[in-house]
């Protein structure tokens, strides 16, 4: 029955979309045309709130509402509070947004807390055990590690393997190299001494201290924020500037955010996670946006390090552990989809939020800081579930 | 008549051992429809792969406009003008209409050293060249996914239409629609025939192809049976070459006619 139909319907062609579509009337303008019936208009309000970060944007109003009602006489809204949950979340988006772009071009990389702990050794090792000065060691850890990044990217393109399992090779052999390269060079795991040979240094002040410190100690002055009133530090702001590692989270979500939305390169990074079978056909260069990714995802857990070594003043073998994954929780929470092709870096900064305020907040409430992980994988189920749906709302998927 | 866009002449192609393709010549007009058809197996897939670069043939002879070309790549077939809509590769759903219709093509719009993604045109452009073709999107950021599979054709085809494509090869576009989408396909394919495009419609559905088709060639096992005329062929005997003749008659017996 239904070939007959067919029949009927094939040997007319050229009727048929009238009726499928109200008849073009030429006295009215093209916007009037629209009359689908089975599409329904979408009110602008709608439109505004259906994006794929509205789960994280839940999550974060949840979150804080959550943490205000349980700790808000706890010093967590107040200035130092802030600041301190205000770094944690920091360095979580740094790592978040590399993994954000990479995972919308279709891959993942696993290696990121190995990466962190390597290049942390790297930077130590140089300037504190073999006294290059510390630009040189800072400098040398972006190439190594960025060239491991495109290693990552290379093999995954040519063997046609998951990166899944590349990646999960190079979080081994770059944990057990950094221990073994530690362990071998200064029978420790942990190298210090960092602080000292990077005073003064023409690099190392991009990753480490604060900025603004005149606006706190001017903030501290007028009485809007609190001042030490004891102690060898009294008389300073209880916040005396921010920390580097907040504005590099800034401008790297800033940075990732235009790239994804705004650019021509954006768009391959979509195209590339969505279907680069499809994306290579229509001539967009797929391996380069991957292998790209890869390293952008290098360069962002050696920020990461070289912070987190400028701040400690020491690197250690093991630092970083399960940091790929708290990366990826961030982008998953944030409305990206694990297979490609769908996310957004505006909602992987706020699952780094949401993580550095629970995390801290907890702590702040005084509840029991194992609860943590109980909260965090109830935050990440009902995340990914509204996330679910939105996704479902905006892309037609059944 | 005029002169053919590209001409395919005694293609063969052998994979190993495998002759997937034994002598097929087949040539397109402007402003023509031209149907391949044949069964599962006939040759098609390798044959319209080879007439957009991703297959070199292993022998016989490409003519674009009269002169011998060799595509390295499916780019250079593109830039010789030749478009192919695959079925299930034309679009990625997750994204919207206008970043299909521009990926690997964006505009781009400079602002000082740095260049944006020129969003302004590039969703009027695609409101338009939808329009052009029938369909009245919601809005040009809505998802391909939220679109009918015909919709999604018609968005591949006018892309290849817009970016210049001379030749535009349909790799079975009915295949998997419904009635009323494939209709609306059908229609899209005269439209672009209007324009003087050259259109290789590749289907095993006679009655879609009898539909618009002004010239047909039926491909069974790797050989050319031949072109015939619109009017010159009936859908009976178009079935019969395909099929490649007596069993599937006394199928059709015994079916009532309904294959």
């Amino acid at each position: 029955m239904t070939d007959r139909h067919a029949q009927g319907a094939a040997q007319k062609p050229a009727q048929e979309p009238a009726q499928a579509k109200s008849p073009p009337s030429a006295a009215k303008p093209a916007a009037d045309i629209i009359a689908d019936e089975r599409v329904r208009k979408v009110p602008a309000w709608r439109k505004a709130l259906i994006r794929p970060e509205l789960g994280a944007i839940c999550g974060t109003i949840l979150v804080f509402a959550f943490f205000a009602v349980i700790a808000g006489n706890s010093g967590m809204f107040a200035p130092e509070g802030i600041m301190n949950w205000g770094v944690v979340a920091a360095q979580f988006a740094v790592i978040a947004v590399g993994a954000c772009l990479l995972m919308i071009a279709g891959e993942f990389d696993l290696s990121v807390g190995s990466m962190i702990g390597f290049s942390g050794i790297i930077i130590a090792l140089l300037s504190v055990t073999l006294h290059y000065p510390v630009w040189f060691a800072i400098l040398a850890a972006f190439a190594v590690a960025i060239a491991i990044g495109a290693l990552n990217g290379y093999l995954v393109i040519k063997t046609g393997l998951p990166s899944f399992i590349v990646t999960l090779a190079f979080l081994y052999i770059l944990r057990g190299l950094t221990i073994f390269i530690s362990i071998t060079t200064t029978r420790q795991t942990i190298i210090g001494g960092v602080r000292e040979v990077a005073a003064g240094d023409p690099v190392a002040w991009l990753f480490g201290g604060k900025v603004l410190g005149g606006l706190f100690m001017w903030l501290a002055d007028i009485g809007a924020i609190g001042k030490f009133v004891a102690g060898p530090r009294a008389g300073q702001p209880v916040v005396d500037g921010i920390p580097v590692l907040i504005v590099w989270a800034l401008v790297l979500v800033a940075f990732g955010h235009v790239l994804l939305t705004r650019t021509r390169f954006g768009n391959w990074i979509f195209a590339s996670g969505g279907d680069a079978q499809a994306a290579r056909y229509v001539g967009v260069p797929v391996d380069r946006v991957k292998i790209l990714m890869f390293m952008f995802s290098a360069f962002c857990a050696t920020v990461f390090a070289t912070c987190q070594v400028m701040e400690f003043g020491s690197a250690a073998a093991d630092r970083g552990l399960l940091k790929e994954f708290e990366a990826i929780i961030s982008v998953v929470i944030g409305g990206a989809l694990l297979t490609g092709g769908y996310g957004s870096v505006v909602g992987a900064a706020l699952g780094a939020l949401i993580f550095g305020v629970v995390q801290q907040g907890l702590f702040f409430a005084g509840v029991e800081s194992s609860l943590f992980r109980v909260f965090l994988g109830a935050i990440l189920l009902m995340a990914v579930i509204l996330n679910t749906y939105i996704r479902r709302m905006i892309t037609g998927e059944r | 008549m005029a002169d053919p866009l590209i001409e395919l002449i005694d293609i063969e192609k052998h994979f190993g051992p495998v002759i997937a393709l034994n002598g097929v010549s087949i040539s397109v007009l402007p402003g023509e429809c031209h149907c391949l058809l044949g069964d599962n197996g006939a040759g098609k897939s390798t044959f319209i792969k080879t007439m957009s670069g991703v297959h070199k043939p292993t022998r016989g002879r490409i003519l674009v406009d009269g002169k011998e070309i060799a595509f390295a790549s499916p780019r250079d077939a593109m830039q010789a003008g030749i478009a192919t809509v695959y079925q299930d590769l034309a679009m990625i759903p997750l994204m919207s209409v206008t970043r299909n219709f521009w990926m690997g093509r964006e505009p781009v719009r400079k602002t000082g050293p740095l260049r944006f993604f020129d969003f302004q045109k590039a969703n009027a452009v695609t409101m338009e060249e939808m329009r052009k073709m029938g369909i009245s999107l919601r809005e040009p950021d809505q998802a391909v996914g939220t679109l009918s599979g015909g919709e999604r054709q018609t968005v591949a085809i006018a892309r290849a239409v817009y970016f210049g494509a001379k030749v535009l090869i349909l790799d079975e576009p009915t295949s998997a629609l419904g009635v009323r989408q494939t209709a609306n396909v059908l229609s899209t394919i005269a439209r672009v025939r209007e324009k003087g495009i050259g259109v290789v419609f590749i289907t095993h559905n006679v009655r879609h192809a009898l539909a618009v088709g002004d010239r047909f060639t039926v491909l069974n096992r790797g050989r050319t049976l031949g072109t015939a005329l619109r009017g010159e062929v009936k859908p009976e005997e178009l079935q019969d070459m395909m099929a490649g003749g007596q069993e599937l008659a006394e199928l059709e017996g015994s079916l009532g006619g309904t294959v």
